[in-house]
């Protein structure tokens, strides 16, 4: 069961009742679900934990709604992979991948709107919508159709054909606003402000955000139940990244893993990196940026958790890494050819990102790493389009094997 | 009375300038600052504008025009 106390702001620490609420009333700040965590660790176990759904549910003691099989897509408890190749690539004996690209929907957004949309309908809420550049759309998109819940999503007109498919196939409303980034930004804004609907990643953005508490819940677990020492997320409003520590962190308070000591390291691309930049010039305050990416899921310009973010790296021991935009498709066939995984931009920003903490030494050769790849390959496929090189021959065995010679000598 | 909750951003060459001030005294749209955080060489203020709609539009070109960058208080709602 759900172990909710109130709403509080991040900021001022005023406290809200449980509604659809994002924002405090007085300055404006965030605001996060506060849980009785000793109520949670009197009610949970590693057993428990153990026994329960092969979803994300099987941690609902840790999260603010109820398990409602109902609307369940199975999100969740995705596979943690011991890598080999990448590992020797990159010079370390104890590296992890933690693969939620293989979601429902095919990335870790899956998660959050499986909480959100849980929290939406206890609430009373008939219709959820998002405004998204790919990845969110298509997990509103599925859930509802699970639900049975309306849904609207609200799209940049020029987004790639595979996320508009992955969405559309759900058959949810499905608006493509023809507008800057920020046009997209302050229509969604007016909308979610005007109609009675749970905006995921606004109104009911507190118990959204939650969803990705079980990124660092599962990992421990996966991990036999310990915390690695290094985790390595790619970041875009930084809600995530935030989450997964503050879910380590939670499973330390409640007893069911000890010593978190993880060191969190934020990726991000050099076509946008608020939090990244902020970083590197030692500071706190976000400067919002134009996104400009390849790695479109990550290309939030003024991120809701960027300073969050950056205290979280602060309080871990962490940092944050930048990949160049030319780097990135090089991330995302270096995780394909080395381990089977096809990830999207984002991925390959990870990727790019831990090489770069190895080579610089901030990850060592006997240290544990896990790398977060978030969202699936195929469907940004226009990202790596040239590997598509096939040697054309005849239909005969002359052909082929005179091929195969030219190629061998190459 | 329509109401906007914003976050202008501020490079160092414009923090001494009563650029709120102005939003006020210009364009007739009142402001109400919630949180601000002023560092060497960028801060921020989140407030809330409350006006005719036409002047807050007006007020925010203006805004953007001497070079502040404006978002909304939230952070963006678009996602990946």
């Amino acid at each position: 069961m759900s172990h909710v106390l109130s709403l509080r702001c991040k900021e001022c620490s005023r406290e809200y009742p449980v509604e659809a609420l994002n924002v405090c009333d007085f300055c404006f700040g965030p605001l996060e679900v506060v849980y009785d965590l000793e109520a949670i660790a009197k009610s949970t176990s590693r057993e428990k934990i153990a026994s329960g759904p092969n979803s994300l549910w099987r941690y609902a003691d840790f999260l603010p709604a109820e398990y409602n099989p109902a609307i369940d897509i199975n999100a969740g408890f995705t596979p943690l992979i011991r890598s080999r190749g990448l590992a020797e690539q990159l010079g370390l004996d104890e590296l992890w991948i933690k693969n939620d690209s293989v979601n429902p929907s095919y990335s870790f957004k899956d998660r959050v709107v499986a909480v959100a949309a849980a929290k939406a309908l206890e609430f009373g809420f008939d219709t959820i919508a998002c405004a998204s550049t790919g990845n969110l759309a298509c997990a509103v998109a599925a859930v509802s159709a699970r639900s049975g819940m309306k849904s609207y999503v609200f799209i940049p007109s020029d987004l790639e054909a595979g996320k508009i498919l992955g969405a559309a196939i759900y058959n949810p409303t499905m608006v493509a606003i023809d507008g800057s980034y920020d046009d997209v930004n302050r229509l969604c804004s007016e909308i979610a402000d005007s109609y009675p609907w749970a905006f995921v990643n606004i109104n009911v953005r507190p118990f959204y955000a939650d969803g990705s508490k079980t990124l660092g819940y599962e990992v421990a677990e996966q991990l036999g139940w310990r915390a690695p020492d290094h985790a390595v997320a790619p970041s875009a409003s930084g809600a995530m990244f935030t989450k997964i520590y503050q879910g380590l962190k939670e499973f330390e308070a409640t007893g069911i893993i000890s010593d978190v000591h993880t060191k969190m390291y934020s990726a991000q691309a050099r076509g946008c990196s608020p939090i990244a930049s902020a970083y590197e010039e030692g500071r706190f305050v976000i400067r919002p940026v134009k996104p400009s990416s390849l790695a479109t899921s990550l290309a939030i310009g003024n991120p809701a958790d960027g300073y969050y973010a950056l205290k979280v790296i602060e309080a871990s021991g962490g940092s944050a890494v930048i990949a160049e935009e030319n780097e990135i498709a090089d991330g995302v066939k270096l995780l394909a050819e080395t381990e089977g995984i096809f990830t999207e931009g984002a991925g390959g920003v990870a990727i790019t990102g831990l090489k770069h903490l190895v080579e610089t030494g901030k990850i060592k050769r006997d240290e544990s790493v896990v790398v977060y790849i978030t969202g699936n390959g195929l469907k940004t496929t226009e990202l790596v389009a040239d590997v598509v090189n096939p040697v054309l021959i005849e239909p005969n065995v002359e052909a082929f094997e005179a091929a195969m010679a030219a190629r061998a000598a190459k | 009375m329509p109401i906007e909750k914003v976050r202008f951003t501020f490079l160092d060459r414009l923090i001494k300038e009563p650029v709120i001030y102005r939003v006020g005294r210009d364009f007739e749209v009142e402001t109400n600052i919630r949180r601000a955080d002023i560092q060497e060489g960028i801060g921020w203020v989140i407030l809330e504008l409350e006006g005719e709609q036409q002047s807050i539009d007006d007020a925010l070109d203006w805004v953007r025009s001497v070079g502040v960058r404006v978002d909304p208080a939230v952070g963006d709602v678009v996602e990946g």
